[in-house]
Order: structure tokens, then sequence, then C-alpha cells
């Protein structure tokens, strides 16, 4: 994967160079351990801060919401599904972009590898399938397959749908995967269970909406969370609504998430925010047959209406 | 300076006595990280971490307060008039709490009393509340405490400093409420004469493992509106997403908001955690905000933080250098880099 | 120590429509306890907290003058949550007033000066404010000056007021309307800025100039002091931004060092030049 960041760099060099684009959106190399900043560069001297490794999670079609200048963007598989429902919903025009695709080989879990470790991380390094973790005067090698993010585990869709250029050979899709084996442990359990479940998974939630800003899906102009007239949800802490935020956030995207991962990765209490999302996908899979931002000329099921629509819902 | 001698038998049996007279709070672990909670009866606090993900100040500030009760029934004669909510203002020992976020409650005290008006709920729950420190052997590696006016040792607004060594502690009483909890909690047997170099011995060699450190001697002289309009805060800004996280975990972020909540005809003004990342934050009823673009709202924290504070009070910056942020931030924004950024003197003219 | 959170109770006593259009009403209030008008002791260009329980709060300029006694009043515009209901409320309705709020204009500097008041539309009210003082204690200022205006008659507010005041010759009105179709509308036509320029005195360091109104107005209104030789420590002007406690703790509408709610929301211009245009 540490190739494709040469690639990266000169193909966003030549992109500024021939003025193609007004800026490149990709990663710069982080401050901390396992963490990547976004960023955009604009002369083509500057292409060297570009980076790409393991620690590339955020979507950056996040980054393209209405923006208006022409704009090169590196973009793994979700990110260029992100793109392309950005695309479907009019937040962005597809001359405006120059999609440099990434086949990727999933991303790395900072929370997964910092609880394995035990102990605070000073350096991760990767080498092709391991990842070298230093600190407190020891290493250990870890497999990445085995230190993934969760979604990036069960990822059908590691190549981008969507590209101008790669900067590598397509990977090949991971083939019989069960994406959504915990949708249906919860899906199992009775009410009550399922309740303190859901109780439980959010009761560090401080409503920073880290999950929802980083979401590309989340760019409404005033989030209903933020509504004052009328309010639809209290601002406290309070249990319910921490709860109505999520379940309604999650209701927002369904048909529309590509379970990138942004939401999960941001939050800075470790909740499990894709349990909610998930589950409208696996719904929205089953229902309707359909999978968000494959295809940028396709409206998602909750947009179009069809006769033949799934209503048993309707009792 | 006195210091005792408190060991494991002595601390468990301590804060038994403590617990029967005062709320006792102390970080514990929950799932993947450590917060600080109230410790159940018989309750040891663990102290096998290096800081609490979320910052203490919700134990002086929590992140929604009642402030008054109110209700609309017109039959009622104080309709629509506002009633002090009650309050438990009962002592509260925090344990454990670590000198950097100690040090935060003494800058935010800045804001929360002032000659003008006193934060009544701020400060009784302050005053209240006896705080004993415990001492970072380990800063983390983008820890820089030292370089914020505080430090692993620091024992400002700590009324007692906890120093772990070995199986026992050495406990600087550093404040009369200090002094009233080690006598309720039987703690009495004096360190021996050497235990002061000790202490000083074990500060020096956590401040030798501090390895992050930002500098922040230009901000003072410079003039806010250079800062303000450097050209730095598009690069500084772009990956921001404007999430509260930052702010939230600050324990020297303060802002807050005001909401009443109504149920049938009963309900409370409350005040909730606020954040200057959100758009809603200045949001005018006109429809206009003067820092609708996230550029100027992430300029305005670090503003805020690093050299209008400065300027207001003389007091330092607003932050301890807990590294909350750096850690915690979804797109690794980075207060050290931003500080370096801030305190960059503009290259000298020659002079002859 | 005292809660600086917890209103004063007050009853409406009074409700005037002002504008045409509506929008905005003056709402007259007494005390229920007495003794908290003493406490209430403020000065022209201070604004409180109008708190209603279940709705929250906003800051509103004092309409009413200190010379006025037994009352306060508060001219309030409909736009958001709070103000909507209040425009809803009924004459004798319960809620609260906390306050006074912020600095005023600087009263002290004016005596023996001669002050030229600049209002646009609504912000007229601390406005009034400063003229009922200015009128009640006229010995203490030289010449006064007013130039007031509005995009039509109907939306000027305080009508009666400003006929009586029309009728002074201790006070020279210069009431304007960006437009009017109205034959008998005997009083200036244009807007604020281009009337200012015509009817304000020259600037000298005995003048002073206070402007209020929407930031368009204030925009094209500042050269025009700049030409007449106004010094920027004489021009003074009161800014609005989102606030939620009022005492400077909250954070809300921090600009640079300032906060607007306690340091404000009176500032002269050379304050403002050096501070961010976060207003």
């Amino acid at each position: 994967m540490l190739e494709y960041t040469e690639k990266i760099r000169e193909i966003s060099k030549q992109l500024l160079k021939e003025c193609k684009v007004d800026m490149v959106i990709g990663f710069r190399k982080g401050t901390v351990p396992m963490m990547n900043e976004p960023t955009f560069i604009k002369s083509a001297d500057e292409v060297g801060q570009l980076v790409w490794d393991s620690n590339c999670g955020i979507n950056l079609a996040n980054y393209l919401t209405n923006r208006k200048e022409n704009i090169g963007i590196i973009a793994k598989g979700c990110d260029s599904r992100n793109i392309c429902v950005h695309l479907v919903e009019n937040k962005i025009r597809r001359e405006q972009l120059h999609i440099i695709g990434v086949p990727c080989k999933g991303m790395i879990d900072k929370t997964k590898i910092a609880d394995l470790f035990g102990k605070e991380i000073l350096n991760v390094e990767e080498d092709g399938e391991s990842i070298v973790v230093e600190g407190d005067g020891t290493a250990k090698v870890y497999k990445k397959k085995d230190v993934l993010q969760e979604n990036c585990a069960i990822c059908i869709h590691r190549n981008p749908v969507i590209y101008d250029d790669l900067v590598g050979d397509l990977v090949e899709e991971q083939k019989d995967v069960d994406r959504y084996e915990d949708v249906r442990k919860i899906e199992a359990m009775v009410p009550d269970q399922r309740w303190n479940y859901f109780d439980d998974l959010l009761k560090n939630c401080i409503r920073c909406y880290a999950c929802r800003n980083a979401c590309p899906l989340c760019y409404c102009p005033t989030c209903f969370v933020d509504e004052s007239r009328p309010q639809w949800v209290g601002k406290s802490i309070d249990p319910t609504d921490t709860r109505t935020f999520h379940f309604l956030r999650a209701y927002h995207c369904a048909g529309r998430c590509t379970d990138c991962g942004a939401c999960e990765r941001a939050c800075p209490v470790n909740i499990k925010v894709r349990t909610f999302t998930k589950k409208l996908e696996k719904d929205v899979k089953e229902l309707f047959n359909f999978e968000a931002g494959l295809n940028p000329d396709v409206r998602p099921p909750l947009d179009v209406y069809k006769t033949q629509d799934p209503e048993d819902f309707i009792k | 300076m006195k210091v005792l001698k408190i060991n494991k038998d002595d601390w468990a049996n301590g804060l038994k006595k403590l617990g029967e007279s005062c709320r006792l709070l102390g970080p514990l672990k929950d799932g993947e990280f450590h917060n600080f909670k109230e410790l159940g009866q018989g309750e040891l606090p663990d102290f096998n971490f290096r800081n609490t993900r979320l910052s203490p100040k919700s134990i002086v500030y929590p992140q929604s307060e009642k402030m008054f009760d109110y209700t609309l029934d017109q039959n009622d004669p104080n309709h629509n008039i506002l009633k002090e909510a009650e309050k438990d203002y009962s002592p509260q020992v925090v344990l454990g709490i670590r000198p950097c976020d100690a040090k935060a409650l003494s800058l935010v005290k800045l804001n929360f009393d002032t000659p003008e008006y006193q934060d009544t709920y701020w400060l009784k729950r302050f005053e209240s509340t006896t705080l004993v420190g415990l001492a970072c052997h380990n800063p983390c590696s983008n820890c820089f405490c030292t370089s914020t006016g505080t430090g692993p040792f620091h024992p400002e607004a700590l009324d007692m400093l906890l120093v772990e060594d070995n199986d026992q502690f050495l406990a600087q009483i550093l404040t009369e409420k200090g002094e009233a909890i080690a006598k309720t909690a039987g703690w009495s047997t004096e360190a021996g004469s050497d235990a002061p170099a000790q202490i000083t011995a074990m500060k020096e060699a956590a401040e030798g493992r501090m390895t992050s450190f930002i500098s922040a001697e230009n901000l003072k002289n410079k003039s806010a509106m250079e800062i303000y309009e450097d050209p730095y805060w598009e690069d500084v800004s772009f990956s921001c997403i404007n999430c509260g996280t930052c702010t939230y975990l600050c324990p020297t972020c303060w802002c807050f908001d005001v909401q009443d909540e109504t149920c049938g005809n009963c309900g409370i003004r409350m005040r909730n955690w606020d954040s200057c990342m959100y758009p809603l934050f200045s949001l005018h009823g006109s429809g206009h905000n003067p820092r609708g673009q996230k550029l100027q709202r992430v300029r305005q924290r670090f503003m805020h933080k690093l050299k209008y504070f400065l300027d207001k009070y003389d007091e330092g910056i607003q932050c301890v250098g807990c590294g909350r942020c750096v850690r915690y931030c979804p797109v690794n924004i980075d207060i050290r880099r931003v500080c370096e950024l801030m305190n960059r003197s503009e290259a000298c003219p020659v002079t002859i | 120590m005292q809660n600086p959170y917890l209103p004063y109770p007050v009853r409406i006593s009074e409700i005037i429509t002002e504008t045409e259009d509506r929008n905005l009403k003056t709402f007259k209030y007494v005390f229920i306890d007495p003794e908290d008008e003493e406490k209430f002791d403020y000065q022209a260009g201070q604004f409180a907290e109008l708190s209603i329980a279940g709705k929250g709060e906003i800051p509103i300029g004092i309409a009413s003058s200190p010379v006025e006694k037994g009352f306060l009043k508060f001219t309030v515009n409909k736009v958001g949550l709070v103000s909507t209901h209040l425009h809803n409320m009924k004459v004798g309705d319960v809620m609260g007033i906390r306050g006074p709020l912020g600095n005023w204009y600087p009263w002290d500097i004016m005596e023996g000066k001669n002050v030229v008041i600049i209002g646009g539309g609504f912000a007229f009210t601390t406005l009034r404010s400063s003229i009922v003082y200015m009128l009640a204690n006229r010995d203490r200022f030289k010449e006064i000056h007013v130039i007031y205006g509005a995009r039509t008659p109907g939306m000027l507010l305080y009508v009666d007021e400003l006929k009586e005041w029309e009728k002074r010759d201790d006070i020279h009105m210069h009431i304007t309307v960006d437009a009017t179709d109205d034959p008998d509308w005997k009083y200036n036509k244009g807007f604020v800025p281009t009337i200012t320029d015509q009817k304000a005195p020259p600037g000298t360091d005995d003048t002073y100039a206070i402007i209020c109104g929407p930031p368009i107005m204030i925009k094209f209104t500042q050269p025009v002091l700049e030409k007449l030789d106004y010094a920027h420590d004489h021009i003074i002007m009161s800014l609005e931004n989102r606030m939620k406690c009022g005492i400077g703790i909250c954070g809300h509408c921090n600009i640079g060092r300032h906060f607007v709610c306690k340091d404000g929301p009176v500032f002269t211009l050379n304050q403002l030049n050096n501070m961010p245009k976060e207003y």
C-alpha cells in the first residue's frame, strides 16, 4: 500500500502543473501514531506532503460538499462510493472532480491496536501485511488482517467504483463475507435485552457530534438536533435525547450509508456507532436489494417510488 | 511542607472513613478507558491509568446542569416564576486528579469567579470539593504540561498531592482542606525527613520523561489582530469537521448554552456544555452568523485559548497540555502545531 | 452569593404594536416586588435578558429611560422562539427580567458635549432611552441632533414621541424614510447615511456620535462621519451578538478578548478597529 504514496504524488503533481484541478484533497502524515490528517494541496511543489498508508480511514468525500473548485481527490473504495452518493444528491458535480482511485486493502483500527498493545503506543509502522507497534521499550507485530477496522474486515467494495486514475492494480474483492453477523445477533435479542444493549452502547455519549460531522452524508444545513422551531430533540445528555439523536441519524442515512466507518473512527469515547447504521444498511439490502454509492446514475430506494416496493411494514 | 506516608491498608481504611462523611470520586475503568465516577461503598479508585478520557471538569461543572424549576400551571400562584433548583453541595473528595486537570480548574475559575459576577453553581461546587491529586510518573508522549505553567507534580489548585512510591503513597498536604481530610481519614504517619527530597527527585525524573513541548513565549507580545490575520488558518482549519470533541474533552473549555425543558406544566432551566466549533454557537436571530465559516470557528478556538485568554487575564494560556485534544481529534488537528505557527516570530530585519 | 442567573419576576402592564408590519411591539413591565426595581438601577445604553419560563431568554436593549420611574420598557422584534412567544403574551402575564446588563453610552465623557444620535430601523430603543435621558438633563449637554430613519413612515418607532421632540427647539430632529408615497410626509426622504451627510454637524473634539442600526446602515454611515471629521474615538456604537448568560461567562458573544455582553455592548469605533469583525 505504501507504494501508492509515490503514485499519488506523481498524479497530483501532474494535475496541479497542468492546472486540471485547483486543489488535490488527500492525507498528510499525522502527528500521532495511526492518524493522518486530511489536507489540500494547491501547488505542485507541495505534493510531497501527500501520503498513503493504513491510517487513511477518514472519508474524504466529506470535504467535497458544496465545493466550487475543480478538485483532485484521493478515493479508496468507500470514499468513491460516497462520491457517488454526493453526485446523486447534487453535492458536487462530476466535471469538477478528478478522482485518483486507490485500491484499498483496509484501514487499521487504532482502538483495537491500542487495546491489544496495552501500553502507550509511540510508533506504528507497516510492512506489507504486518503492522509493527512500538512503545514503552517493546515492539509487537500484528497481522494486518487481524487489526483491520471492523467495516474494512467485511468490506466487499475495496476497489474504487468510480475513478479517473488508479494508483495501483485493482485488488481482489473479499468474497463469502458475512456482512451482518453482528446485526443478526441484535435482531435475535428480546426487546428488553436489546434496549439494555443500546443503553449500554450509548452510555458514554457526550453529544459532541463527531460521528455526524465525520459522515459525508450528514451535510444538512441545519441538523434536526439543532433546530429550535420546533425543537425535536433536547440538548442535554438525557439518555432519551441521546438515543433519539443516534436512531434518527441512522434513519437519515438509510439507503445512503456505505459503511465507511468514519463515524465509528471519529468517536472520542469508542461508541460502536455503526451498530445503528448497519441495521438500516441490511434492511435496505434485503428490502430493495440496494447498496449505496455503487452507481452515480441510480437514485437511492428511499428517494424513488415503485409499485412493487415492499410495504409489509404498514400494518 | 508536611508529607505523610500512606500504605495500602491505611489507604483503603482511610477512604472507608472518608466515605462516611463525603462523596468520593475517582478514576474507574469503564470499557477501554478510565473516567471519573462516584465510588461505591468500599470501592477503591483505580490508579492504573495515564489520564481519564474525559477531563474531570464535569465534577465541578456537569455537562448538563439544572439551574431553576418552574411551573406553567396558571392555578399556581408562582406560575412562570423561576425558582432556584435544589442542589446538593455536600462535600466531595476527588481522588487521583492529575495536576494538569487541577490547574485547569484554577484557569476556569478566572471565568466563573469575576469581580462583578460569581457563577454560584460552579463556585459552590468547587468550594465543596477537595482535590487529591496524583502525581504523574509517566507523562504521555503527547502531553506538554511543563510548557503550560503546570507539570506532572504541580501542586496548584490541589489540596493534597499523592506521589506513588512503590507500594505506598507519599502525600503532600497542601491546604487546610487537605489537612482536614487526612485527619478524617486517619492518615497521620509522617514520612521521613528525606521525603521532600525524594519527591523532588521523582518530580525531576518525571519531567525528564516528558517528550512533548510547545513554545508560547512570543504570543504575549504579538498583536492579536496580527495573529488573527495570519495566512495559515485555512491550512489549519481545512480538516476540521466542526465536532465538539476538542472542546468537550478539554479541561479548560467552559462555554455553555442555556435551555428550558418543559414536560406538561413543569419544567427546568438548565445549562449544557456548548462548543464554539458549532455554527449555531454564534448564529444571530436574524440569520447572520459572524463566525459562519469553519475557518473562523477553528481560529476562534485557538485564538481564545492561546491569545485572548492570555491578553485578558495575564495568567498564561488557556491550555494545560493534557493532550486530550491531540489524542482524540478525529482528524488530527494538533494544538501543538497550531501554537507553533502562532508563536512563530517573523524573520528579524538585519541590523547593522 | 447571589445567583446572577435568577431573573426578577415582572408583570406585563402594557403592550403597544409599534409598526405597520406588526413585527415590533413595545412591552411595558412592572416589577412584582417593588424592591427589585430599586436593585434594577440602569443607565441608557444597557440591556437586559427577557426571560420566559419554558422558552428561554433574549437580550434586549432597554428602551425606557433611567429618568422614567415605575416601569421598564422594551421594544422587541419578532424573530425567534422567545420573541415570537412574547408577541403572543398578554397584559397581566408574568415573566422575568434579568439585568441591567452590559455597559452604557459614556454619559460622563459626553457631559457638556454635542451629541449626535444616528439610528435606523428597530435599533432605536436604547437611543430613545438616551434621548429621554438627555432631555430630562438638558442643561448637561450642548447641541443634540437626532437622525433617525426607517423604511417607511409606518416602520418608525415611538411616533408620538418623535412628533413631540420635533416641536421642541432644544433638539434637532432629522427624521427620514427610505421611501414613501404619502403626500403629507413632511420630513426627510433618503437613507440615513445621506441624511447624516446633509444634517449632522461637523466632527469636533466636543462632538460625539452614537450609531445604532442595521449593519448596512452602519457600513455606509461610518465613511460619512469620517468625511465630517469625526475621530474614531468619538464614534460610539452598540453591538449585538448571540448571547446566553449576559454576564460574560457563557462565552457565546466573545470577540477577541472582549465579551459583548459585559465589556460592551457599547464600543467606540476606535476599539472596534482593533477587534476581529465578528459581529
